[in-house]
């Protein structure tokens, strides 16, 4: 019987793995898991039920929907595991896990070989030197990334590519390798549930459709959790049509660490944020021009100012003395300039491209153009929309840069997400040093299934995964394959469970369709649909949620500035806007997708602030300050700060964990040795 | 800019259930009226939430029509511009209007194989169980493995090994 707006339709099913997301982790874990389930049947004979649901559509799902100009993690042969660990825990300010840096940087490159061999068009430089987009350097016989073809570096990490179907390629190979029977696109999960038995474990999840009045109930031995980051928890700059244009995908609502979070998850790192600097107004990518197109930015009055304010680096040892300083140290040095009055900051692309012309033939100077171009058209094409509506030519008319607002992510340059269980063999600690861990999570970094997290058969990637970052699309992709294995010997270990929901079906039904109740409850109170004191919408409560975070969590407001009273007001007025989500409320099934987007904005949100609060230090300096407590202190602060949510009372419990480095930091702050 | 829909080329995909916009939009913002009482245009998609577009141009590119088009962000970009892709299977041309009336041309490789050849386990080695708790994909780790991307690193890095 089909469903209405009034009574959706419950459908249940039973699986053993379910994935949500549809991005490149959970492509990578499709496109993993389907080839050891084959083994199961080849030598078990047993079948694994699988599905796959993802909130839109695989084909342009996740953050690299609109494609991407670069691969921004590709090791090679001539760089070490260790080293991309090594820069992974400096641009974040030295505390990372290592295990995890590491264990993805030996897998990394596969994902990207097969990138390539599906038909991702990869940069080359042939032998002359000359570079050649990813169609013509098959033209040209250049062999493949895989069989010692050049890629064409604009960073030590970073690869160019011509990236404009990248999801759809990467999908593709997902999408076969599940088979279409598997996959459920437009059902958005909106929570997670525990066991019955035994509420360390998970036993399901809930969701609804975006298309039709239905409510969708799976029962699961494991799950992987990767729905992306967080976007829009801050006041955006923009304040009109243009707040759509945040620089992640304003579709990541926090909905990993949300369901994490109210499922057990211990969360690690929360306080983090990402602060891009970026293209004013069109968050267009900077990367290929300071590394491949060699620009600078400067201040109104032309001064660099990273050499300009050099020495304040000095007041963040080590992180600033590397050969690349910590991003959020870059912030600081432009933040500056911008406070006491020398702004705009400007990319200096007119002499960056008067530079190269000089040593470039015409045809060359032509395909500078069009890579200049393709480098916001393959990702970012609303940053053409500005540079064609201010008759912006890099070649003539310089262009402002900004830091943004601030986003919560794990993949990018951020690491806030889910503690994870690592490899076993990179000499990770198994015990834990600090003594105010809660008794009931378990001690050391690996403690198990590679990829679980602390609650039992949930395991996470891509933004999910915290206390790494720079993973970027590939990978994500490379970690979801490694979640994937992990998850299967879950499964195969744990055949005789048999997972039972915490909840009463119904009960789950009617919580999520609360916002709807809400509406048609009380929407003839009043003449004005939007006005009325028995519901709010969710995009007023979106507006509430992002005034108390930029004006008092540090956000542009601000410049980036708290303090422990301000973050004292904002716990109190996150609290009532936590008891207001109750009454968020759904005219449609559109508003009813927003409405659970928001509430897992509110809980993320108030995990950055918990976290900011109990740090009492400023770790990031260029993407939050405390002003209370405005220094990186290493003796006291080198540590992870984790925490862990109850929902039934829904109060935080915030705690350290101590930070032990596997690999040699030092090596950074010596002469290059690359 | 949010994208809009042109009156006059959208057909609403000849009156199918859901449109290709719909079905690729990753911010559920593409919506089909289908008796015109939302926009007066029945049978016609239109951008239901445009202050929430990232102008990721996923509809732009799919529509069969080519009815779509942007119209950059009122509350940043001055008027007059136009940035417009067209989207085959290996390659994409776009077309770029600027404000004073200069105009771009730019063609970009897409993929470098055909639109639904991909063979995801082709030429691959099959998974072993056994392998399972292994570092290392399905596609191995010896000698960087089949794909030649495993990455064993210098096992004197890991100083508590």
């Amino acid at each position: 019987m089909a469903g209405t707006f009034e009574a959706p339709e419950v459908v249940q099913e039973e699986l053993d793995v379910l994935l949500i997301g549809g991005g490149m982790a959970c492509c990578g874990a499709a496109y993993e898991m389907m080839r050891w389930v084959e083994a199961v049947k080849a030598e078990t004979g047993k079948d694994v039920k699988i599905k796959l649901v993802d909130k839109a559509a695989m084909d342009r799902s996740g953050a690299v929907a609109q494609g991407l100009s670069a691969i921004n993690t590709y090791i090679g042969t001539e760089q070490d595991p260790a080293d991309y660990a090594r820069m992974v825990s400096n641009d974040l300010m030295g505390i990372t896990r290592d295990d995890l840096s590491y264990d993805l940087g030996r897998h990394v490159d596969d994902s990207v070989h097969l990138f390539e061999e599906w038909g991702l068009p990869i940069w080359k430089t042939d032998a002359d030197g000359v570079r050649h987009d990813g169609a013509e350097s098959i033209r040209e016989g250049l062999p493949a990334l895989k069989d010692g073809g050049k890629p064409v570096r604009s960073g030590k990490w970073q690869i160019m590519i011509n990236g404009e179907s990248y999801k759809w390629i990467v999908a593709e190979a997902a999408k076969k390798a599940l088979g279409l029977d598997r996959i459920q696109e437009r059902v958005f999960i909106v929570k997670l549930v525990n066991d019955k038995n035994d509420p360390s474990r998970i036993a399901g999840a809930v969701g609804f459709s975006v298309r039709e009045n239905k409510i969708y109930v799976y029962k699961a031995k494991a799950i992987l959790l990767a729905a992306g980051g967080c976007v829009n928890i801050f006041r955006p700059r923009s304040v009109g049509e243009g707040t759509g244009r945040a620089w992640y995908p304003v579709w990541n609502a926090g909905s990993t660490y949300a369901m994490a979070a109210e499922a057990g998850a211990e969360l690690t790192m929360m306080e983090n944020r990402f602060v891009p600097a970026r293209f004013k107004d069109g968050y267009g990518p900077v990367g290929a021009w300071f590394l491949l197109f060699k620009s600078q930015a400067t201040n109104a009055l032309g001064e660099v100012y990273m050499v300009k304010n050099k020495e304040l680096l000095d007041d963040y040892p080590p992180y600033g003395q590397a050969a690349v300083p910590a991003s959020c140290l870059r912030n600081h040095l432009m933040l500056k300039e911008m406070q006491e009055g020398r702004g705009p900051i400007y990319m200096d692309t007119v002499t960056a491209l008067a530079k190269l012309r000089e040593t470039l033939t015409p045809k060359e100077v032509k395909h500078l153009e069009a890579e200049a171009w393709e480098d916001f058209l393959d990702m970012c094409v609303g940053q053409c929309g500005i540079w064609v509506g201010e008759n912006v030519e890099p070649e003539k008319k310089n262009s402002e840069l900004m830091p943004t607002e601030p986003y919560l992510l794990g993949s990018h340059s951020g690491c806030c997400g889910i503690w994870v269980s690592g490899p076993t063999d990179l000499g990770a600690p198994t015990d834990e040093e600090y003594s105010d861990v809660p008794a009931h999570l378990p001690k050391g970094w690996n403690w198990g299934y590679r990829s679980m997290t602390t609650v039992k058969g949930l395991f996470t990637a891509g933004d999910g995964v915290g206390a790494s970052g720079h993973k970027f699309s590939s990978g994500s992709h490379a970690e979801g394959r490694i979640a994937a294995k992990a998850m299967l010997q879950y499964v195969i270990d744990n055949q005789s469970f048999n997972p039972e929901l915490d909840a009463d079906v119904n009960q789950l039904a009617e919580e999520i369709y609360k916002p709807v109740r809400n509406f048609l409850e009380h929407k003839d109170y009043t003449t004005a649909i939007d006005v009325n004191p028995n519901y709010i919408t969710p995009k007023m409560l979106q507006f509430r949620l992002q005034k108390i975070m930029d004006e008092y969590v540090a956000g542009v407001a601000t410049y980036y500035k708290t303090n422990e009273h301000m973050l004292k007001v904002a716990e109190e007025k996150l609290e009532m806007l936590k008891e207001d989500a109750e009454k968020m409320r759904a005219k449609d099934l559109h508003e009813l997708l927003r409405a659970w987007e928001n509430y897992h904005r509110i809980l993320t949100a108030e995990a950055h602030m918990k976290h900011i609060q109990f740090r009492e230090e400023s770790r990031y300096p260029g993407f939050y300050y405390r002003m209370d407590k405005n220094f990186v202190d290493e003796e006291n602060w080198k540590c992870f700060v984790n925490s862990v949510y109850d929902k039934q009372t829904k109060k935080w419990t915030c705690f350290k964990r101590k930070h032990v480095d596997l690999v040699d930091k030092s090596k950074l702050f010596k002469a290059a040795s690359h | 800019m949010p994208t809009y829909v042109r009156t006059e080329k959208c057909d609403g995909c000849k009156g199918q259930d859901k449109t290709a916009c719909m079905y690729i939009c990753p911010h559920d913002l593409m919506k089909l009226d289908k008796d015109g009482s939302e926009t007066g245009h029945a049978m016609k998609a239109f951008n239901q939430e445009p202050e929430q577009c990232w102008e990721c141009y996923s509809c732009v590119k799919i529509c069969p029509q080519g009815a779509i088009e942007a119209r950059h962000y009122a509350d940043i970009v001055p008027l007059g511009g136009q940035v417009q892709p067209l989207r085959g299977s290996d390659s994409i041309m776009w077309t770029i209007k600027f404000r004073n009336g200069t105009m771009k041309r730019f063609k970009f490789p897409i993929r470098t194989t055909p639109e639904g050849s991909i063979d995801p386990y082709g030429n691959k080695p099959a998974a072993k169980l056994a392998d399972i708790a292994k570092p290392g994909f399905f596609t191995g780790t010896e000698d960087g493995g089949v794909m030649k991307g495993y990455r064993a690193g210098d096992a004197s890095e890991l100083i508590r090994k």
